[in-house]
């Protein structure tokens, strides 16, 4: 497949490593960190035009472009971030790192652990919002950014929120897309259930199999299914599947459905590029996060920041609803901050944020014309 | 000057400097940004329409996009200096309720609608017979959005009844503006439109 013109062209991934600890939300200490990271644009002398992108919970820090003239694929938000697009890096600098606890390149469960020369596996910590964010910071310290624009969905919201609260003297802009400010008891719940797959996998070992010959592969592909449920809206499987079946009715309890075919599909995929622990580690830190818990009200928690914010989300997402999105909207106000909000339509359910770019990119490139340098 | 100019001159000139202002229905911004401009606001823009939200914030206008005829929930009390409903109230679906809601999140509310008792208005129905069509009321009976008409002295009426306090008026005729010191029947009368300022 040919490079689309307005792309960024061919990336690399590059990784940044620190010797100083870190220490955690859990008091837990983290020591010689590595950071995967990619940037795409320039950055200008007075540090200021760069924008940090958060991913959501199973991507990377490979946002756009390509890693060869050969891949088959570009970057995971290739439609939002180029030269001209709504992320425009003929005018920002963007920044994408792979997340603390992730398995993408930045430190994780399956890194080597540095006191034990074998991976961490299960001694890994537990980790936070907070402390993703932390280890973002040394990066962007790093690199030279003095203030920038950050943004993410789903997840990435969350670190977008979070960077806002904790580092204000950074963010002028904090775009939220998707997202919540905590996660509601029904979308805990779901990642107790995928948790629990993985942890009753009989190959999960406690965390520790790295060196085995089997890997809690069942486990994960099972969380992957369960999430991919909650990614899309009735309204989405109904016209993609229906009730088709792959071919007839089998009368066994193999994969009938169309619906169990694409499941089944994206948990087996999902299994070749993921870590079970990763997965583990990620979702309780976005169960944890509730910066209104940490603060007394989130309107106190926003009053930290010095942003102004747009927040945007989608009518059929029924895993971070309208309803939690005005909620934001709501303490902002109360903090006396500025914000612009936008509710999409669109049948996508969750997943709707990496797909209709046309609308998200009119709207970010609006609000973005006060920050163009 | 045409009407619309007039208008947002007349509203501008109600907003003290440096206020916080809610603009319900802030369409494409025009009059916000009029505000931040000559007087420094800060605040928010309310528009349902996703096209008007995206040229507000172009204009840098902040811009929530909602309906105002489901309540302004998301914004919590006292939060705002002005609430601006500019020719918009006539639209909705209880008047009653978003005025109630301007009060309850704003010190103050300006108002401003086109007056159904204006003589232009009154002789059109009057030797026509057919439902009133003019400048400030452009459309057909049946794809009207104006489906609260009312009269200055309804609006009173409407104030006095709930214990609105009217601040201050102004009423535009023929491309000028005039402040409330007219006698209501002539002004009922001779306004095409009005613009109040009212508090609890």
């Amino acid at each position: 497949m040919g490079i689309m013109e307005n792309s960024v062209g061919i990336v690399e991934t590059k990784y940044f490593k620190f010797d100083e600890e870190i220490v955690l939300e859990s008091k837990k200490t983290l020591q010689n960190i590595q950071v995967a990271y990619e940037t795409y644009g320039t950055l200008n002398s007075a540090g200021d035009n760069a924008i940090l992108v958060c991913h959501a919970l199973t991507a990377d820090a490979h946002a756009a472009g390509y890693h060869s003239e050969n891949d088959r694929k570009p970057g995971w938000w290739e439609t939002m971030i180029g030269p001209g697009k709504a992320f425009d890096t003929d005018k920002f600098f963007v920044i994408s790192s792979n997340i603390l606890g992730g398995c993408k390149g930045t430190t994780g469960p399956s890194s080597i652990n540095p006191k034990t020369g074998k991976p961490y596996g299960h001694q890994f910590p537990v980790i936070t919002i907070e402390d993703i964010v932390k280890v973002q910071k040394k990066l962007v310290d790093f690199l030279g950014v003095k203030k920038m624009i950050v943004v993410g969905g789903s997840m990435g919201g969350m670190q977008a929120m979070e960077w806002s609260i904790k580092f204000p003297e950074n963010v002028k802009t904090t775009i939220i897309i998707a997202s919540t400010a905590r996660l509601s008891a029904q979308a805990i719940a779901f990642n107790a259930v995928g948790r629990n797959a993985i942890i009753t996998d009989k190959f999960f070992n406690n965390g520790d199999y790295y060196d085995k010959e089997n890997t809690p592969d069942y486990g994960l592909a099972i969380a992957r299914m369960v999430g991919h449920i909650t990614y899309l809206c009735e309204e989405a499987m109904h016209s993609k599947f229906g009730r088709d079946f792959k071919d007839k009715p089998n009368f066994d309890f193999g994969v009938d459905f169309q619906v169990e075919s694409y499941l089944e599909y994206q948990g087996r995929i999902f299994v070749d590029r993921f870590d079970a622990n990763s997965y583990l580690y990620i979702t309780k830190a976005i169960d944890y996060y509730d910066p209104a818990s940490k603060f007394g009200t989130l309107e106190n928690a926003f009053k930290q920041s010095n942003s102004r914010f747009l927040i945007i989300c989608f009518n059929s997402d029924w895993l971070f609803s309208t309803e939690q999105s005005k909620e934001m909207v709501s303490a902002l106000i109360s903090a006396g901050k500025e914000v612009s909000f936008v509710e999409l339509k669109s049948p996508c359910g969750h997943d709707a944020f990496l797909i209709e770019h046309e609308n998200q990119t009119k709207i970010i490139k609006s609000f973005l014309k006060k920050d163009e340098p | 000057m045409n009407s619309t100019q007039l208008n947002y001159e007349v509203v501008t000139n109600l907003i003290p400097e440096n206020a916080r202002v809610l603009d319900l229905g802030c369409g494409d911004g025009t009059l916000f940004s009029k505000l931040i401009a000559e007087k420094k606001i800060t605040g928010v823009g309310v528009e349902i329409n996703q096209d008007e939200v995206i040229k507000a914030l172009d204009k840098g206008v902040s811009v929530i996009q909602g309906d105002i005829d489901e309540g302004l929930k998301q914004f919590p009390d006292g939060s705002f200096d002005y609430a601006i409903l500019n020719q918009t109230l006539q639209s909705t679906e209880k008047p009653d309720l978003v005025v109630d809601e301007m009060l309850r999140v704003a010190k103050k509310a300006v108002v401003s609608f086109p007056n159904f008792a204006y003589w232009k208005v009154r002789f059109y129905l009057f030797f026509k017979g057919k439902m009133p069509k003019s400048k400030a009321l452009p459309y057909e009976w049946y794809n009207t959005p104006n489906i609260h008409l009312m009269t200055v002295n309804d609006f009173f009426e409407f104030c006095k009844n709930r214990n609105i306090k009217i601040l201050k008026s102004v009423y535009l005729t023929k491309n000028k503006a005039r402040s409330g010191i007219l006698v209501r029947a002539i002004t009922n009368f001779f306004s095409e439109e009005v613009v109040f300022v009212v508090s609890k």
